[in-house]
Order: structure tokens, then C-alpha cells, then sequence
């Protein structure tokens, strides 16, 4: 076949340069490239996004009007939040959260020596921090301040020692976020260490560890909290001598204690199980007894890989501390229920109000531990990427 | 050097012994456990002893002489013993458990799909649903619902009517409730026919198809079954049914269905909560679903519908399964919730008044927590046995 240049036949209607690319078409990008790919891209998806819009449409303007636009922001009782001729639609009756405030984070806790309860939440939100931020220095030291060092603290503080001046608070006076605060982390720090001793223990080789380990976990595990609760409040009682009945707070304590453990456990468990068989093997041929390999090897790792479901179940645990409330003991959601069936407060939308201020305070809450997990996550996931 | 054969195992210390050490712990293990629960049992003796609480069943067959909102066996006051007041609780529990588990699985796949749809709206609002119903505590919700919402309703005169004599006001939902009369039985025993020739046909079907592979329209017979013989029935019957109409009267409704706001709150919040949770389920286990199997089948030329029926889903349902079935327990377990709306379940009856009333503690709180342990352990061995059905069969 002849060789032919480009040159060698000049065609006039030929080009002899390239031209430039085009931008794409406007439909295919930008705000409507996109809203037609997200949005409108086949009849389903429109009927989807008109069904969604509706949806949105019904749920979000009421909202915002209720919380907002016909908030009541201040007034010192029920009259401010009632509807009147030339206010017909009331929305969120904010001046009655406003009201009760101190009451939601303290409740009855004496006055004059509320600045205790101050101390604990900021000794707690150090520990925290300390634990939480990975860049901050000696977090072993951390760990020995969050788990030794404030349990005993706060609870001199919070109880009272005449000794050193600190008049005692009786627990009953306790309530509101101090005592949610108080029994999900006493859940916290306890169901840690006893979840992993049963998690061991229901791995271990010896018949009577692993039997009464696996009927402690299931039997918590199958009953509802409710139960759980009840038992420590009614039952507990009988089987101590009557000298040393526990006071009703540390009843519900020590059934949340023992439910959390449960399920720590079983977390804890699942995390053992994913680490390989050569590590176990490995510790042991370089010498290292039972505890040491736990100690050293395994539990650091298995630990490790369920930050994530730990903090799950911190979150469980966050949420069902509301239960205590069934035994009597005043927590945030119950000094809210208190509040708003209180005569000087009762409007139309005072117990609506109560509700939405307790479901923003527990979502903070629970949703900032659901982002830090998995932001741990993707951070353990990093080491696993190839 | 010349190494020496040991005859035996070297001897060590019994004290470092791990045979010997493993059964020490347990002895000493066990000697704990024996002594907790001997004085355990001893201070309560004591104490019931001190409080003059009787101990045992007896109070099963005593009247218990307080009324229940809602019954579902015949039960009253005057007659209804502490052992009838159980299993109208025990009734009640079952009830909201199953239709909330029936109606959570529903609300779960749906938004648990919704949130991997390409349609960018319905994914944002579904995950919008998921994390805020999600990080609120259950009991917040239920107390929502049932004090905010349905408790704020309007009363009896001002109720809301729907077409079809539907009334909603604070004191509950009523609704048109039919009544049999003779002849029903056949539509009952039409409904029986159908199910039972539902899953024969789809067992031929299945086997036809192994044998060879030819697929039978299973979903429109088994329709067709269920609902349209049920329905010839009825009309051959000369229908043998009649609606009773809920009547307003100036201070109550008669008639119909009555179905109580605490009943209703409960459900909701149950069905809310624990959807949220099973919508995550159902994501977790599409996406453990690899993508080359979605490309595999489009390859092989099938269409969306098919895809997803006969390659992703049958094996997201491997993954599926398990975290559901805990879902299941959770919203079993939660309704015990009730107690706090007054929902008349097991725990409100039972652990709640009859307690209160007998003060037996220990036998009331022992027999809650057996019947849900039992509840429990029925539940997560019906799904160990059809998970081990569906599981992966590796060579």
C-alpha cells in the first residue's frame, strides 16, 4: 500500500489541526448534570424524589416553625406559653427549659454545694479528653487518672466526707444529668474489666469457669433490662443481712453494672476470636504465661479491633440508663418528666418541649460517640489497607 | 555432650503444676459460688422470715382483684386470679411483640434499602431517620409518643373521623370489627387450604426447577391461593360476615374495634426504634454483598429485578440474618417498655402490681425473667435452625 502524508492531498474541506475539546454539555454537568443523574434519571427516581420532597415538605417546616419561629424564649411560668388571641400557634415553650435547667443537670443536689458536681463533670471531662485525643501525652497515665484516681475522688466529692468539710449528700437527692452521668460511667468503667474477665472465662479450659461464665452472660443477656433492674432493687435487699442493704442508687448501680458486663463480654469475646491462632502460639513460645500473653499480646489487639463495638455498647448503655427511673431514681429524663407535668409550667407544649430538649441532650451525646467510633475505625482500617 | 533421656515428665513442684492449678481454681471457684448462694438464701429466709412475707406459689391461684385494661383471654377482677393476671400479660407481651416485630422488618428493609438508593433525597432522608431515631433512648421516644403525641390528641366529642366510621382521639383508635356468623368456619378453612397449597406448589416448583430449571410463577400462585380462595369463600358462603360499626355517643364510643393509645404508643415507638436498627441490618448486609457479583449477573444478561432477586439478596440475607434475629430479642425484650406507658404487658402486670400486691419478690421477678429467657432462647433456636438452612454450603 502506497504511503501517503497528510500533505499529499490537500482536500480544502479538510482540517489540518485538531480542534479544541468542548466542554461537556451543560446537562451532564454542574448543579443540573447533577440533579438530573441524583435525581431525575428514570421515571422511579422522579416519582422517588417527589415522594422524598413531599416527605421532607411535611416533616421539616413544622419543625423548624415548632422550635423557632413560634419558640417562646423567655417568661417565668405557664402564662408565657399559652396561646392567646393574637398568638394562636404556640411553638417550643423554651422559657420553661430555661427554668428548669438546673434542675435537669442537678436535681435536688443542695445549692450551696452544687461547685462538687461542677468539679466531677470538669475531672470527667479531663479524662476523657486525655483518653479520646490520641496525640495527648502519657495516656497510660490517663487511663490510671479515668479509672483510679476520679471513681475515688468523685465519690468522696459527691457523697461527702465531714472529715475534710464536705457535708454528706444522701443519694436521693441526687438527680437530672449528674446522676445519668454517674450510672453510665460506673457502667463504664465497670463492664470493661469484668466483660473481659467473662470473655476469658467463657474461653477458658476449665468446665466450671466456662459454665458458670456462659450462664452469667446468657441469663443477662436474655432478660430485659427492666428485670435486671428489678432484681437488684427488690431482691438484692433479701439476700444481704439487713445491716448492709445497699441505698437504692447502688442497687441500680450494680444491676446496670452486671447487664453491661454482660454484653461487654460478649463484645470483648468476638474480638478474641478474630485475633489468629499464631499470636496465642507465638506467646507462648517465647516463654509467657496465661496472663502475661493475655496481657501483653492478645488483649491489646483484640481490644484494639473492637474500639469500635465497645463504643457501641457504651452507647447502648448511654441510652438505657433512662431504665433507672423504674426503681425511683431521678435521672435527666425523669427530673424532665417531673418538670412537665409541674402546674406552674403546664402549657399546651410544655411536655412536647421537655421531650425535644431531652432528645437533643442524648443525641450530642450518643451521635458524638457514634462519630468517634467510627472515626477510630478508619483510622484501625488505615494499618489494614494494602 | 550427650543429652540425658528423661524417663517421664520432669518433676515440678505441685504447686506449678497447671493440671493441678486448674483444678484448684475451680474447687476454690466453687467453694465461692456455694458459699455466696448458701447466704444468700439464708439472709433471705431471714429477712422474708422478719418482713412476714410467705414464701412459694401459693398466691398463683389467689384473686387478685385488680382490673386490666386490655385482655385478650376472658379475665375480671372479681374472678381473675394472680396466675390468670400472668397469662393475660404474658398474651399482651406476644401480641405487641409479634405484629412489632412483623411491622419492624417492613420499615427496616424499606429504609434500609431507601439508603442505597442512587435518588440522593430519599438516602439522605433515610439516613437522617436512621441516626436521629437511632441515638435518642427508646423510652424518650415511647414517652413522646404517648404523652406529646397521643395524649395531646383531641377528646371524645372533637375525635377525628375517617371515612368508614375510623375515630381517633386521646382515648384510642376505634375501628368497623367484623363479626362471624355460621359459615365463616369455610372461609377459615378456605384460608387453611391456601396456605397449605401455597407451600406445596412452591415446593414442586423448586423441585421442578433443581430438576429442570425451568421457574414457575410462585409469588402470583401463592397470591392467588391465600387471598382468592379465602375470598370464593366468602362469596359462596353467602357472606357470612357483617362489620360492626364503632358508634359515637356523647361521652364514649361503643362498639367496633377499641385499640388503646397505650397499645398504640408502644407499638410506634417500638417499631420506630428498633426499624432504624434493622434498616442498618439490611445495609450492612447489601453491601457485604461484593460488587462483582452484581457485574457477574449483569453479564450474564439479567435485568435489575432478577439481579437483585436471585444473586444479591439471597446472599445478603446470609449476612442478614444473625444481627436480625438479635434485633427481634431487642424488640421482645423493650417492650417490657410498656410499664411505662401503662400498657398492661408481662412486666406492668406481673413484676408490676402482682408484686406490689404480694410482695414476693424473689418468685415474681424469678418467674419474669425465665419466661423471657425462654422467649429468648425459642427465638435465637428457630433462627440458628433456618440460618443453618440458608447458610453458605462451602466445598
Amino acid at each position: 500500500m502506497a504511503v501517503t502524508t497528510q500533505d499529499s492531498v490537500n482536500h480544502g474541506f479538510v482540517r489540518g489541526a485538531p480542534v479544541d475539546a468542548m466542554p461537556a454539555p451543560a446537562a451532564t454537568t454542574g448543579a443540573i448534570g447533577w440533579i438530573r443523574a441524583n435525581l431525575l434519571s428514570s421515571p422511579a427516581n422522579i416519582a422517588l424524589t417527589i415522594f422524598s420532597a413531599l416527605l421532607i415538605y411535611w416533616i421539616v417546616p413544622p419543625i423548624i416553625e415548632f422550635m423557632f419561629v413560634h419558640a417562646v424564649w423567655s417568661g417565668n411560668d405557664r402564662e408565657a406559653c399559652l396561646p392567646t388571641a393574637e398568638r394562636p400557634e404556640v411553638g417550643a415553650c423554651w422559657a420553661f427549659a430555661r427554668d428548669r435547667f438546673a434542675y435537669f443537670i442537678y436535681g435536688s443536689y443542695p445549692i450551696p454545694e452544687r461547685w462538687r458536681v461542677d468539679v466531677f463533670f470538669v475531672m470527667l471531662a479531663v479524662g476523657i479528653v486525655w483518653l479520646l485525643w490520641l496525640e495527648a501525652p502519657r495516656r497510660d497515665l490517663g487511663a490510671l487518672y479515668f479509672f483510679v484516681v476520679v471513681p475515688i475522688v468523685s465519690y468522696i466529692l459527691l457523697t461527702g466526707w465531714e472529715a475534710i468539710g464536705l457535708r454528706a449528700v444522701d443519694t436521693s437527692l441526687w438527680g437530672g444529668v449528674l446522676v445519668t452521668i454517674v450510672v453510665s460511667w460506673v457502667g463504664i468503667v465497670f463492664s470493661l474489666p469484668i466483660g473481659i474477665l467473662l470473655a476469658l472465662g467463657r474461653r477458658s479450659h476449665m468446665p466450671v469457669v466456662k459454665l458458670f461464665s456462659v450462664i452469667f452472660i446468657e441469663f443477662v443477656r436474655g432478660v430485659p433490662l427492666i428485670t435486671v433492674l428489678f432484681m437488684a432493687s427488690v431482691m438484692l435487699p433479701l439476700f444481704v443481712p439487713d445491716a448492709y442493704s445497699p441505698d437504692k442508687l447502688l442497687r441500680a448501680l450494680i444491676g446496670i453494672a452486671m447487664f453491661a458486663s454482660a454484653y461487654m463480654a460478649e463484645v470483648v469475646r468476638a474480638g478474641l476470636q478474630a485475633i489468629p491462632k499464631g499470636q496465642y502460639e507465638g506467646a507462648m513460645a517465647v516463654g509467657l504465661g496465661y496472663w502475661q500473653m493475655m496481657y501483653l499480646i492478645i488483649l491489646p489487639q483484640a481490644l484494639k479491633i473492637t474500639i469500635p463495638n465497645i463504643v457501641n455498647t457504651y452507647i447502648g448503655l448511654f441510652k438505657d440508663t433512662t431504665l433507672v427511673t423504674i426503681v425511683g431514681i431521678f435521672d435527666f429524663l425523669k427530673t424532665v418528666e417531673v418538670s412537665r407535668i409541674d402546674p406552674k409550667w403546664a402549657a399546651p407544649t410544655t411536655s412536647a418541649t421537655g421531650y425535644v430538649f431531652a432528645a437533643i441532650f442524648y443525641f450530642i451525646f450518643c451521635y458524638g460517640m457514634s462519630r468517634y467510633a467510627k472515626s477510630v475505625e478508619a483510622r484501625l482500617a488505615k494499618g489494614d489497607r494494602r | 555432650m550427650s543429652i540425658a533421656q528423661d524417663s517421664g515428665p520432669p518433676k515440678v513442684s505441685l504447686l506449678y503444676d497447671p493440671k493441678v492449678r486448674s483444678i484448684a481454681y475451680q474447687v476454690i471457684l466453687c467453694a465461692i459460688i456455694v458459699f455466696l448462694a448458701y447466704s444468700a438464701v439464708r439472709n433471705a429466709a431471714e429477712n422474708l422470715a422478719r418482713a412476714k412475707i410467705a414464701s412459694g406459689f401459693g398466691f398463683w391461684n389467689q384473686t387478685a382483684g385488680f382490673d386490666i385494661s386490655q385482655t385478650l383471654i376472658a379475665y375480671s377482677a372479681q374472678a381473675g386470679t394472680y396466675g390468670r393476671a400472668f397469662w393475660v400479660g404474658l398474651l399482651n407481651t406476644l401480641l405487641v411483640a409479634a405484629i412489632g416485630i412483623v411491622l419492624a422488618t417492613i420499615v427496616g428493609f424499606l429504609v434500609g434499602i431507601a439508603r442505597l438508593s442512587k435518588n440522593f433525597l430519599l438516602a439522605k432522608l433515610s439516613a437522617g431517620y436512621v441516626e436521629i431515631i437511632r441515638n435518642v433512648p427508646l423510652l424518650l421516644q415511647l414517652l413522646f409518643w404517648y404523652n406529646a403525641v397521643l395524649k395531646a390528641l383531641p377528646d371524645l366529642r372533637d375525635s377525628w373521623t375517617l371515612p368508614g366510621s375510623i375515630f381517633l382521639n386521646n382515648r384510642g383508635f376505634f375501628a368497623p370489627y367484623p363479626i362471624f356468623s355460621s359459615g365463616a368456619e369455610f372461609v377459615a378453612g378456605a384460608f387453611v387450604a391456601g396456605v397449605i397449597g401455597a407451600i406445596a406448589y412452591a415446593r414442586w416448583a423448586k423441585k421442578k426447577q433443581d430438576a429442570t430449571g425451568e421457574q414457575s410463577p410462585v409469588g402470583l400462585v401463592a397470591l392467588g391461593l391465600i387471598i382468592g380462595l379465602p375470598l370464593i369463600a366468602f362469596f359462596a358462603a353467602g357472606m357470612p360476615a357483617t362489620l360492626e360499626f364503632p358508634e359515637k355517643g356523647r361521652f364514649n364510643i361503643r362498639g367496633g374495634l377499641e385499640i388503646l393509645p397505650e397499645f398504640v404508643a408502644l407499638l410506634i415507638g417500638l417499631v420506630f426504634y428498633t426499624g432504624a436498627f434493622i434498616a442498618e441490618v439490611v445495609r450492612a448486609g447489601i453491601m457485604a454483598v461484593s460488587r462483582g457479583q452484581t457485574e457477574a449477573a449483569g453479564a450474564v444478561g439479567l435485568r435489575t429485578g432478577p439481579t437483585l432477586k436471585l444473586v444479591v439478596i439471597p446472599q445478603a440475607m446470609r449476612v442478614i440474618i444473625p444481627p436480625l434475629t438479635n434485633q427481634y430479642l431487642n424488640l421482645t425484650k423493650n417492650s417490657s417498655l410498656a410499664v411505662f406507658v401503662g400498657y398492661p404487658d408481662l412486666v406492668q402486670i406481673f413484676t408490676g402490681t402482682v408484686l406490689n400486691q404480694t410482695g414476693q419478690a424473689v418468685e415474681v421477678v424469678m418467674i419474669t425473667m425465665a419466661v423471657y429467657l425462654s422467649i429468648s432462647l425459642i427465638t435465637s433456636m428457630a433462627m440458628n435452625w433456618y440460618n443453618a438452612r440458608i447458610a453458605l454450603v462451602e466445598r
